[in-house]
Formats: C-alpha cells, structure tokens, sequence
C-alpha cells in the first residue's frame, strides 16, 4: 500500500499536542545518569526564530537501552525513563530539554534522535544532537559520512551554566549553516 | 547482537516537498540541501510505547471532552479507519492525537484571531489508541473552513490534524484529514503541496453511511493512515 502523506502540522498544533506534565521534562528526581539541559532555537533562512516549532527527541537511557521492545535489552531500561520528549517554541523560537546525557553501547557516539515540525513544513524533518565534547564522535559512521563543514551543525555545544550541564543546539531549516537533515 | 529488522524508508512520490512556493510560509523553512541518506539504528526502530493507561475515557469524543455547560456546537461526525503499515498489515496500540477547529473555523488558540465565535464547549483536541485491528475511532463536530492570509482570499478546507505515533520512531508523521467534495481543495496550496494526485486524493475521507454513521445522531467518515512497515515481508 502507498504511504499517506503528511501534511505541516500548522500553528495550532499545541491544542492537540501540548497538554499534561510537561513533555520537554523526560528525568524526575530518580532517573539514572547524568542530567542536561539541552536548549536551543529553530531558525529559518533569514535567521529568524521559528515561534511555532515543535521538535521532538528520543533517546536512550543512561547506558544506552530504549525503552522499548525492539532493543534486545529493554527489560534492563531505566524505569524512571522513558525517552520521548516533545518541546514547543515559542518565546522567540526557543525550546529547551531537561533530559539525560544519552549513554552507548560499544563506546558508539552518543546522539539524540530529532524530529522537526512547523507551520510551513509540509513533512517533518530528522535530525541528530551529537555532542560537541565526545572523543567517541570521531568513530562514528554517520558523522564521518558527512562533510565536515557541514558536521558542526549536529554538535551541541557545552555553554557555562549555574544550573544543570546545559548544551545549545540551534537548529537552521535552511541559509549557511544549514542544518543536516537526514532520510533514514 | 540480534539482526535488527529495519523499515521502507519514507516513499517521496507519495510526499510534499520541503519547498512549495505557493505555500509561502515554505520558502523560508525548507532545507535547501539534499537529505542525507541514513542507515536506520536502534534509535529510529524503538520510540515510546503507549498504552490505554495513558487515555482518559473522553479523550476520543471531542464534543464532551472539554464541555463545560453544553455539548460543542456544530455538526457531530464520528471519524473512524485503521492505521496500516504499507504491507497493509494493521498497527495496534498506536496513539493518534487529533486536533481541529470548531464549527465556525476557529482555533482555541490565542494566535487565531478570526472574526468568528469561539464555542465555550468546544477545545478541539482528543487522542485514541489504536486497537488489535489498528482501528480508531473518535466522535467530533464538523470543522469550519477558515482564512489564513497566505494569498489573497485564502481558506483552508475544513480539516482534521492527525498525529500518529506508531510503532517506532520511523512510523512517526503528522498529516490532515479532508471531507469529500470540498470546494476549497483545489485552492488550498498546503493539500496541492502533494503533488501526486492519488496521494492527495487519499488524504480526502470517505462518507460512509452504511457502517459509520449513526441514526439520530451522528454523520459517519472513514480515513485510513498508512506508514512505512517493516523492509521484509511479514510471516503471517
């Protein structure tokens, strides 16, 4: 059968899918590992904020098991961690993450996987947050594959913070900096 | 480590493209640089797993959910299909969330400043399991058309957003429901986005007044969704 094909999800999309606890919030108090703020903004060509975004992640927990069937390890999932998060912009284009430092399994590159969604994008785009600070960067398949001008707009950047470890990750749908997007 | 089964990838003929100039809000937002081809990993084979725990009762009827002292107002529709992967095998337990505009073409949202009443009894928003079948089912009102100042004298059809969470993170999409016979959707450049007519054509529901639709009470649609399912074929 022949896919459905999406459609933006609008300006409004918060009325259907922004409710309850706050999804961009993915630890409580006894989620394992170590517990980052990831913050950024989403801009267009002319670097404006993007005021109706929503992005999405999903990730792994402290030692790399999702929470879910697929991965052969699932029942040793951190039950204090889902995994999905889900953030609206919408203070001048900016979004924000309290998450985990996303953990790996065969010293791999650690990375969240992102979703993009807009008024104005007619189907989502994918995306990664690497982390700027990994030794383990160096060894990954996906990141060397792709032209290094390019491969620092994947990296988030550690910032100083009073807070929790905090991590900027800006994303650009489109101009110089460009973001990479990807076709899994 | 076990073989992982990986998934079809997104069918482009069957999708907008990023940029679509008639669309203008496109022009800006669109990645300009070509797509990166991407092995699939555990990270896009996994995704949140829901269950019925994490529904209310009412979340699948939009014309009780947020009622405060009345029924919304509008013409009661059920909404009904399955969600399929594109071996056509269903999807159960697969969230979709829905949200729409009331009967006269307005958001509950402070960003909609459409000159047309906002319904008191009406939020717009609902969610719904899929079951074993891959079926939903939920109950709503009608939605308006409504301006939207992309071009002059623009209207968006009356439509249903539809977020679907599926399986794993590639089944992940978003996309809108249409009603059949609409005038205003060979003017609507967000539908003609799609520039494969059958692809657009299956985003329009079908009128069901046999199976769907209510004596007394309700005017019955069908909309099937189908994602991408898994690259080999399903032994079953």
């Amino acid at each position: 059968m022949k896919q459905t094909a999406s459609q933006t999800v609008g300006p409004y999309f918060r009325i259907g899918l922004i409710y309850g606890e706050p999804q961009n919030v993915l630890v409580n108090g006894e989620t394992a590992g170590e517990h980052i703020m990831i913050k950024g903004l989403v801009l267009d060509a002319e670097g404006e904020p993007i005021n109706d975004a929503m992005i999405e992640i999903w990730q792994p927990d402290a030692r790399g098991i999702f929470n879910h069937p697929a991965d052969p390890l699932h029942e040793q999932a951190d039950p204090h961690f889902v995994g999905f998060g889900r953030a609206e912009n919408r203070d001048a284009g900016k979004f924000f993450f309290k998450t985990i430092k996303p953990g790996t399994r065969d010293g791999a590159a650690p990375y969240i996987n992102v979703r993009v969604f807009a008024r104005g994008i007619l189907i989502h785009a994918v995306t990664r947050i690497y982390f700027a600070d990994e030794p383990a960067n160096s060894n990954d398949d996906l990141l060397n594959s792709i032209d290094p001008a390019r491969r620092a707009t994947l990296m988030a950047q550690r910032e100083e913070s009073d807070e929790i470890p905090t991590y900027r990750f800006d994303i650009h749908m489109q101009g110089d900096n460009e973001t990479v997007f990807f076709d899994p | 480590m076990t073989e992982l089964v990986r998934f079809n990838s997104i069918d482009w003929d069957s999708q907008p493209p990023y940029l679509y100039p008639p669309y203008a809000s496109t022009v800006a937002r669109s990645p300009s640089r070509p797509l990166v081809p991407m092995e699939q990993s555990l990270s896009e084979l996994t995704g949140p797993v829901y269950g019925f725990d994490d529904l209310h009762p009412l979340d699948n009827d939009l014309t009780k959910n947020s009622a405060k002292d009345g029924e919304a107002i509008g013409e009661r529709i059920i909404v009904t299909g399955r969600l399929l992967d594109d071996w056509g095998k269903p999807i159960p337990n697969a969230l979709i969330e829905v949200w729409q505009a009331n009967a006269a073409g307005r958001y509950m949202h402070k960003v909609d400043q459409h000159d047309a009443p906002l319904d008191r009894n009406f939020h717009g928003a609902g969610r719904v399991l899929t079951n074993k079948n891959g079926e939903y089912k939920f109950t709503s009102i009608r939605p308006g058309p409504y301006p939207w100042r992309n071009h002059h004298n623009a209207w968006r059809p009356s439509h249903i957003h539809f977020s679907v969470i599926g399986v794993n993170f590639m089944q992940r999409m978003v996309t809108q429901m249409y009603f059949p016979g609409d005038p205003l959707l060979p003017l609507d450049p967000i539908y003609n986005g799609i520039t494969d007519e059958d692809a657009r054509k299956r985003l329009i529901s079908t009128f069901d007044h046999d199976t769907v639709s209510v004596p007394e009470w309700a005017i019955g649609y069908r909309f099937d969704i189908v994602v991408c399912g898994p690259r080999q074929t399903p032994f079953e």
